[in-house]
């Protein structure tokens, strides 16, 4: 059973059936899944979500799609870790580490606005998918279009790094590389949607593949046993998780699924890429688009879609947001890695680096809960460490010759080949 | 002057499903002004007031966003290509 009314526009409030549109054909605005909040009541409870599978799908019921699962079958569900080691170099009394990090089966938040995506594509009747796409996303959509037996076209920038690049090739996707930024290749994207017919799942399946974006938040409150903590820091690239993972917490609110602790929700980015953060500290609506110009590649994207949504739910929240440089970004995933054991992609780099400047700002209380959203997996994006770290020692099998390391009396010899 | 104008999909329904549209204009408001003359409704589709663009609404000049130029004073020539696109999510 489906608890889905339709689409709305969220600008003007035009209704719309379920089909594969994008934007509000009124006014452009984007549509938003309706769904029947009232007949949930009772129903979608503590327990029912308790019962369900040990994926994302145990949150099927706020979610769009009408009949079963088609893909994302062990997608979702990712480690909720109390960051304690981080808790002392931080001095702040509770902090946890949301990792999508370990999110399969292509390591990155994405999996869970392509289940949805894909399974909505396939009651649609789409036979072929595509994305435009900073890397993770084109690596999702080739994974689950496989799985899924359905055709696959994803578009890239053209200098994306090799983990994004063959995590993405090695599915066998139609893969085409754009000369040009993350912002043409939408653009682009744009005018293929509207040519081919195809499931472009940011694109005309944009309404329902930003809803599996919820399941993330939804997670952190049922991991927490059913709390939320009070801040929550995401990473912001077009703006479509940070706004849901504030939906997904007022919606677990109004079912009286956890109390109104008023959580609050900040942005991150990169300063090279910072058009929503910028609006945000200079109290506008307004986002001014931007040329990018980070090694923080899968949110580079200077005119972001849902910017504007973005800036409306950290203001509604209480929140507020902070950039960090390159450096700042490395600085943090090294962090992040000796101290709790999570190697993350610098989007994740940008929210620890963030939360630290938020905490030290005075922004975010030491002694309240803070939960840092780590949606991508380091292994993708190895350049950006390479030559930030000590290179390994390298010896003769012999015992000796170990004695003589320990003692510091044996220099490197050769540094191992760049990746 | 002759400017190309793409249509996207959502406002096809106004231009009787025509992808491609000549205009004239010195400039992207002059040649918009002339497209929304041309369709009844194209004008509340774009604009928001008069001189406002809708928020999700991109205007390209060639390849480039107009407002990295001179937003909807930015100047036109002959053959040049205007592309209406529609925001999308990230990736």
């Amino acid at each position: 059973m489906s608890y889905v009314l339709g689409l709305k526009c969220r600008e003007c409030g035009q209704t719309y059936p379920e089909k594969g549109v994008h934007v509000c054909e009124t006014c452009f605005g984007p549509l938003e899944v309706q769904y029947d909040y009232p007949a949930m009541r009772g129903k979608v409870t503590r327990q029912s979500i308790a019962s369900g599978p040990h994926n994302l799908w145990r949150y099927r019921d706020l979610l769009p799609i009408n009949g079963e699962p088609k893909s994302g079958h062990h997608s979702g569900m990712t480690p909720l870790k109390r960051a304690k080691n981080l808790e002392k170099v931080l001095g702040v009394r509770e902090l946890y580490i949301k990792d999508d990090s370990a999110n399969y089966p292509t390591w990155s938040y994405k999996e869970r606005v392509v289940s949805v995506a894909i399974t909505k594509a396939i009651e649609l009747g789409y036979d072929t998918v595509g994305c435009a796409s900073t890397g993770n996303l084109a690596n999702s959509v080739a994974a689950h279009a496989a799985e899924a037996g359905l055709r696959a076209f994803v578009m890239i920038p053209h200098d994306l790094e090799q983990g994004k690049v063959f995590g993405s090739l090695i599915f066998n996707p139609t893969m085409v590389r754009i000369e040009g930024n993350y912002d043409d290749v939408n653009r682009l994207c744009s005018e293929i949607a509207d040519k081919y017919r195809w499931a472009i799942v940011n694109v005309n399946l944009r309404p329902f593949y930003t809803e599996g974006a919820k399941t993330f938040g939804f997670e952190i409150a049922e991991q927490l046993g059913w709390k939320l903590p009070r801040h929550t820091i995401c990473p912001t690239a077009g703006g479509t998780i940070l706004p849901k993972i504030y939906k997904a917490y007022r919606e677990f609110i109004d079912l009286n699924l956890v109390a109104d602790n008023q959580p609050r929700i900040y942005s991150a980015q990169a300063a090279g890429c910072n058009p929503v953060v910028e609006a945000i500290i200079a109290g506008r609506d307004l986002i001014k688009p931007q040329k990018p110009r980070t090694i923080a590649k899968s949110i580079a994207i200077g005119n972001p879609a849902d910017g504007y949504y973005v800036v409306q739910a950290v203001k509604q929240s209480g929140g507020w947001a902070a950039d960090a440089t390159d450096v700042e970004i490395v600085e943090a995933i090294k962090l992040l890695a000796r101290t709790e054991g999570t190697w993350t992609e610098p989007a994740g780099g940008t929210t620890l680096a963030a939360t630290i400047k938020l905490i030290e700002s005075g922004r975010i209380p030491r002694d309240e809960s803070i939960c840092v959203c780590i949606t991508g997996n380091g292994l993708k994006t190895v350049e950006v460490v390479v030559d930030q770290l000590e290179p390994p020692a390298s010896i003769p099998p012999r015992l000796e010759a170990f004695d003589r390391l320990m003692a510091g009396g044996v220099a490197i010899v050769a540094a191992p080949a760049p990746v | 002057m002759a400017i190309k104008v793409r249509i996207p999909t959502p406002l096809r329904s106004l231009t009787n499903g025509v992808d491609m549209l000549e205009a004239a204009g010195a400039d992207v408001q002059s040649v918009l002004t002339e497209v929304c003359a041309r369709f009844s409704g194209m004008e509340k589709r774009l604009f928001k007031e008069p001189g406002e663009l809708n928020r999700f609404v991109n205007i390209y000049v060639n390849d480039e966003d107009i407002r990295f130029l001179e937003n909807l004073k930015t100047p036109v020539k002959d053959g040049d290509d205007l592309s209406i696109v529609p925001a999308i999510a990230g990736g």
